[in-house]
């Protein structure tokens, strides 16, 4: 399959456009001429009214039924089909994880779990369509592909990749619209990180969306006082890029994370886990051990559990506090 | 062919007299067309002997497959032991996974990899687990957990419609199975999808581990269940070869899909666990598995 030549050209994405319709949009490009692909949806209605003329019969709505599709994605690609299924990340990576895990993770299988609503993106739709656990349970998955698209732009050449991958992937999406990270960003390649901003005193490493703004922020927070961070923007929880890590940390001795998820098992946990050899504090900002049972926008609940530009800063300097100076 | 190691003890098998062509698609009979019924004895004392290793093994619910499997293998489903991926091959797929010492046997019978390789079972770094997984040639998913099988069957029935061929899926349920919510799920959507080809077979011993299924967590009227979920149902005897050829040769209702109650008894064969529930999962020693593979054989001999 040739996915690489889909519309891959990187173009400035409209501010404030969802990574969801950007993922819809090129599916409904590359399904009526990549004859390998299938669509599953759970009736999701993200798909209502997309013309796939010549892909029609291979867009197939078997309902709500998220570990049949699960199953069915696995018989598909044992027939030779690359599978897209299409539910919410609260459904796929908690309610299908048995399925995940068996019928495509321990075959290897090329199905692409597009995993809409995650994080908090759900916001008002409350925490049964939350998804702050799925890093944690995808990730530890023998042969699974955890990647997170920090913008729209970046969702087209990331689906891509992990259409041609061959191989199991989880595509971690939002509900809403997030801005556009800073355009002179590197093309994104699955599997490598992005550096974003290079400074010496510590490190900012952010996962999804909003964290990575946020990091960028906190950068310049930090930057007022004297403080200069890298930020690096890892889109690919697995495989992680730990040589990227390591090579922006140099002689470094604190690095926080950033993440929409709980704190436990997610993207800090995965650096922690990855650097624990190491004379590295890893500081994680992430949600706290807590559901959300509240409304509110995607960036507001962040906010309230703790992840912004203002915590990232004070983190940072509380650890260079601690570890006896800010710059060097 | 020769005796195989794995059946010491046992006589070497009566000179194969071919009666039936192995599947329509005319693949060669393996074994040199052995008949059915000397393939199912085989198959019982295959599995006899791997609940004699170390380990044990289920030894109940595979027992009540063995006429589902050899029936399948040996005159329904298109397939290739030569070439276990062949693209135009029709899927079988074992969802009761603990019946997977049922599943070896059967696969090594028709033809999928030699005797000898049975040995292996459950000895340290084996593939031959007791529950079957793709790195076994022949198995195409890998099972244990319940109520994954007919999903995934749904997934293959989807990719035959899309190629437009004609080519068939059967699911190999147990009864205790049908207990997972999961397989109702796929029951629903293989129906509102009308996947004509694809054929679901329930292994009806009516046992689990506790004890009869009607005690533990009621299926009957199983029939009518399947019936309302929108199936063709058929029933026929489990471990009547004749009975079951019939049911799963019949041509595929394109509106809707087929399941197949069969009628078995769990530990068929061995007739001291016939019909008990603690004949799940046995560790037998020497002498009780020269003791059954003596009986088999002579049940075989006298029926001739």
């Amino acid at each position: 399959m040739t996915t690489a030549t889909a519309s891959t050209e990187r173009r400035a994405a409209p501010a404030e456009r969802s990574a969801r319709e950007v993922y819809r949009d090129t599916v409904a490009e590359l399904l009526p001429r990549e004859e390998r692909l299938v669509v599953l949806d759970s009736d999701t209605g993200l798909f209502g009214g997309v013309d796939f003329g010549d892909g029609t019969d291979r867009y197939l709505n078997l309902g709500i039924a998220e570990h049949t599709l699960m199953g069915a994605a696995a018989g598909l690609a044992r027939e030779g089909r690359i599978a897209v299924v299409n539910t919410m990340a609260a459904f796929a990576a908690s309610r299908a994880l048995e399925a995940v895990k068996l019928d495509i993770a321990l075959g290897e299988l090329p199905v692409v779990i597009a995993a809409t609503h995650s994080g908090v993106s759900a916001g008002h739709l409350g925490p049964t369509h939350h998804a702050l656990e799925d890093l944690a349970s995808m990730r530890v998955l023998p042969h699974m592909t955890v990647v997170v698209p920090g913008d729209p732009a970046q969702t087209t050449e990331l689906l891509c990749q992990a259409l041609a991958l061959g191989g199991p992937v989880y595509l971690r999406l939002g509900r809403g619209a997030t801005p556009a990270l800073p355009a002179d960003a590197e093309p994104p390649r699955l599997g490598k990180a992005q550096i974003l901003r290079r400074g010496g005193d510590i490190t900012l490493a952010a996962c999804g969306p909003y964290p990575v703004l946020a990091a960028l922020e906190a950068a310049e927070l930090l930057a007022a006082d004297g403080i200069s961070a890298n930020v690096l923007h890892l889109h690919t929880v697995k495989p992680l890029d730990t040589p990227a890590l390591l090579g922006a940390l140099g002689d470094q001795r604190h690095l926080i994370t950033v993440e929409e998820h709980w704190a436990a098992g997610g993207f800090g946990s995965a650096v922690a886990e990855e650097l624990g050899a190491l004379p590295v504090r890893v500081h994680r900002v992430a949600m706290p051990d807590a559901f959300v049972p509240v409304a509110g926008s995607q960036r507001q609940l962040l906010e309230q559990g703790g992840v912004s530009a203002q915590s990232i800063a004070a983190r940072a300097r509380r650890a260079l506090g601690n570890s006896g100076g800010g710059t060097r | 062919m020769s005796s195989p190691p794995l059946l010491r003890g046992t006589p070497p098998p009566a000179a194969p007299t071919a009666d039936r062509p192995v599947g329509p698609s005319g693949a060669e009979a393996p074994r040199g067309g052995a008949e059915l019924p000397e393939v199912i004895t085989r198959i019982r004392e295959h599995i006899v002997t791997m609940c004699a290793s170390a380990e044990g093994g289920h030894l109940g619910g595979s027992m009540s497959l063995v006429e589902i499997l050899a029936v399948l293998y040996f005159r329904v489903l298109r397939h290739d032991p030569r070439f276990p991926g062949q693209p135009d091959r029709d899927i079988l797929l074992l969802s009761k996974g603990h019946g997977g010492i049922g599943l070896f046997a059967a696969l090594c019978e028709a033809g999928y990899f030699p005797a000898e390789e049975l040995q292996a079972y459950a000895r340290p770094g084996s593939h031959f687990t007791a529950h079957p997984h793709p790195g076994i040639p022949g198995v195409e998913m890998p099972s244990g957990s319940l109520g994954h099988g007919l999903a995934v069957g749904v997934g293959h029935a989807l990719g035959h419609r899309l190629e437009g061929s004609e080519r068939r899926c059967f699911v190999v349920m147990g009864d205790g199975e049908l207990q997972e919510g999961s397989v109702w799920e796929a029951a629903s959507v293989a129906s509102a999808q009308r996947l004509g080809h694809l054929t679901a077979i329930v292994d009806r011993n009516g046992l689990q581990i506790s004890g009869p299924t009607e005690s533990v967590g009621a299926l009957e009227p199983l029939s009518d269940r399947w019936r309302a979920f929108g199936w063709r149902v058929l029933e026929a005897d489990g471990h009547d070869t004749e009975a079951l050829t019939d049911a799963l040769s019949l041509p595929p209702d394109p509106e809707r899909p087929t399941v197949l109650i069969a009628h078995t008894v769990k530990g068929k064969g061995v007739p001291q666990i016939e019909g008990q529930a603690r004949s799940h999962y046995a560790r037998l020693g020497r002498r009780q598995q020269l003791q059954l593979l003596k009986a088999l054989r002579a049940d075989a001999e006298a029926r001739r």
